[in-house]
């Protein structure tokens, strides 16, 4: 650990730069608005599976280094029924 | 005991001199209430046990609020509600006024079955003031929809404005925007009784009955195999065998309860079951709306389950695709284990679809019928697998202990 602290910052790997941090947002999916067109969980498949009929399972907690991903998915709902929300 | 039930005459309901009689006259707290019922414990009686005093402070904190007593009762199995509007009209009626007070709401509105109206109009014109519109609080009293869904809080509004009777997205709560966005109290009818006794005779009194999680007295309605179903005042932490005495004891031998409804748990009272949260937890049970449906040893706990399972898809809103798509699959499987009709997967896609519809709806039936049949998966698993491999038993043939409104009734009494 000593010897870490004196590789610059700027050389450490990426990873090790990112502090271990809470949730930047929620994803969340309105039942009722949901149709079950399942483009999100094509887009987005680390935080999105459908069930058995089509509709989305989702993962809620959103990482900074996937809310890019979570945006795309929530922008190609054809049904307007997925939504990111600051986390509670 | 009787608290609520003080004072009922033989059938008919309770005019305003023998009700002032029985209870003595409401006084005037005003806000002051509000402090009273938070001091009391009082949870919402409609199944959700919602702490009472936290829906009446976001209400009073918010502008222009307006008061829904919740009458409708979806539930098949409760009779509770319905009784204390055509037996005791003028306690809900104070409870709702105290409470419209306390809010500082000016408007009452009253959303019941349309054959409780009888009595809870009689009631309103023995107190005509609440009726005057220059008046404090003015009371309406209006039909509501039928159905199982129709008594979820939010769809008890959308009925009120004019739309069917489904729920909704919450939040925002109906406490923060309800009623055409107003701040709402929208309260069961029982929690509301119950406000009208806290107001008399205060929180400490309140609490000298129940439990410290479950504090006050609660009305139960005991049906199936119990020689004298119906509506019952009693209280948290009351034996499961009390709780059947009461109901002038079992007429066979009980093989399992049905506790909290069509929405609770099945559940195999032992010799020393407390009738308690906390005791039932243990179950995957709670006390909900006080429903006790009492299975006797010649009915069959896998037809029961699949004609429950049947009627709570049919239920459905019809609004949320796991909703909709999962219970119809679930009662699917269910009806092929009671007609011993069981196809590859059916024993792993029950349980797993049961885990599936959980948390997957607007509001919570899903997750209502996800409980029943866990429960009814775990307590009859030997039922279940009987029926799968030699099909139906000699007592599945027996009429059914559960009511199921048809389509046709609901739909006269809507």
């Amino acid at each position: 650990v000593s010897d870490r602290r004196r590789v610059p910052r700027y050389q450490r790997p990426l990873a090790s730069r990112e502090r271990p941090r809470a949730p930047v947002a929620e994803l969340v999916v309105d039942p009722v608005a949901c149709a079950g067109h399942g483009l999100c969980a094509e887009l987005f498949p680390e935080r999105i599976v459908l069930d058995d009929w089509g509709y989305p399972i989702v993962d809620s907690s959103i990482p900074p280094s996937l809310a890019e991903h979570a945006e795309r998915a929530v922008k190609a709902c054809p049904a307007l029924a997925l939504r990111l929300r600051p986390p509670r | 005991l009787s608290r609520l039930l003080a004072g009922l005459t033989r059938d008919g309901p309770v005019d305003l001199d023998r009700h002032l009689a029985a209870h003595g006259v409401l006084p005037e707290l005003g806000e002051g209430l509000i402090a009273e019922v938070e001091r009391s414990g009082l949870r919402g009686r409609g199944g959700a046990a919602f702490p009472a005093a936290v829906k009446l402070n976001v209400v009073a904190a918010g502008d222009g609020p307006v008061v829904v007593v919740n009458g409708v009762e979806g539930e098949p199995m409760s009779a509770k509600d319905r009784s204390l509007l055509t037996r005791t009209p003028h306690l809900v009626l104070d409870g709702a006024i105290a409470a419209a007070d306390a809010v500082g709401a000016r408007s009452v509105t009253i959303a019941a079955p349309e054959y409780t109206h009888p009595a809870v109009a009689g009631a309103l014109r023995q107190r005509p003031e609440v009726r005057r519109r220059r008046e404090r609080v003015r009371v309406t009293l209006t039909a509501s929809a039928s159905g199982y869904v129709a008594g979820e809080e939010t769809a008890v509004l959308a009925h009120l404005e004019g739309r069917p009777a489904k729920p909704r997205v919450v939040p925002p709560l109906p406490a923060q925007s309800g009623f055409r966005r107003r701040p709402t109290l929208v309260q069961n009818v029982e929690t509301l009784a119950h406000m009208a006794l806290i107001a008399r005779h205060g929180a400490g009194w309140f609490r000298e009955r129940g439990t410290d999680e479950r504090p006050g007295t609660m009305l139960v309605t005991i049906s199936g195999a119990v020689r004298s179903p119906g509506v019952y005042e009693t209280a948290p932490g009351v034996d499961a065998a009390e709780l059947v005495a009461r109901a002038g004891g079992q007429v066979e031998p009980i093989r399992a309860l049905l506790v909290g409804g069509y929405f609770g748990a099945w559940v195999v009272p032992g010799a020393d079951l407390e009738f308690d949260e906390a005791a039932l937890r243990p179950h995957g049970a709670s006390l909900g709306a006080g429903v006790v449906v009492a299975l006797g040893v010649s009915s069959c706990p896998v037809a029961e389950t699949a004609r429950l399972a049947a009627y709570m898809a049919a239920s459905t809103a019809g609004q949320c695709g796991p909703c909709v798509n999962g219970l119809g699959a679930l009662a699917g499987v269910v009806e092929r284990y009671a007609g011993g009709r069981v196809v590859a997967g059916d024993p792993e896609n029950l349980k797993r679809w049961i885990d599936m519809v959980r948390g997957r709806g607007a509001c919570r039936h899903p997750d209502g019928v996800a409980r029943m049949l866990a429960s009814a998966v775990r307590v009859f698993a030997k039922e279940f697998d009987e029926h799968g491999r030699r099909g139906p038993c000699r007592a599945c043939a027996r009429p059914t202990i559960l009511s199921l409104p048809t389509q046709r009734s609901r739909r006269a009494a809507a």
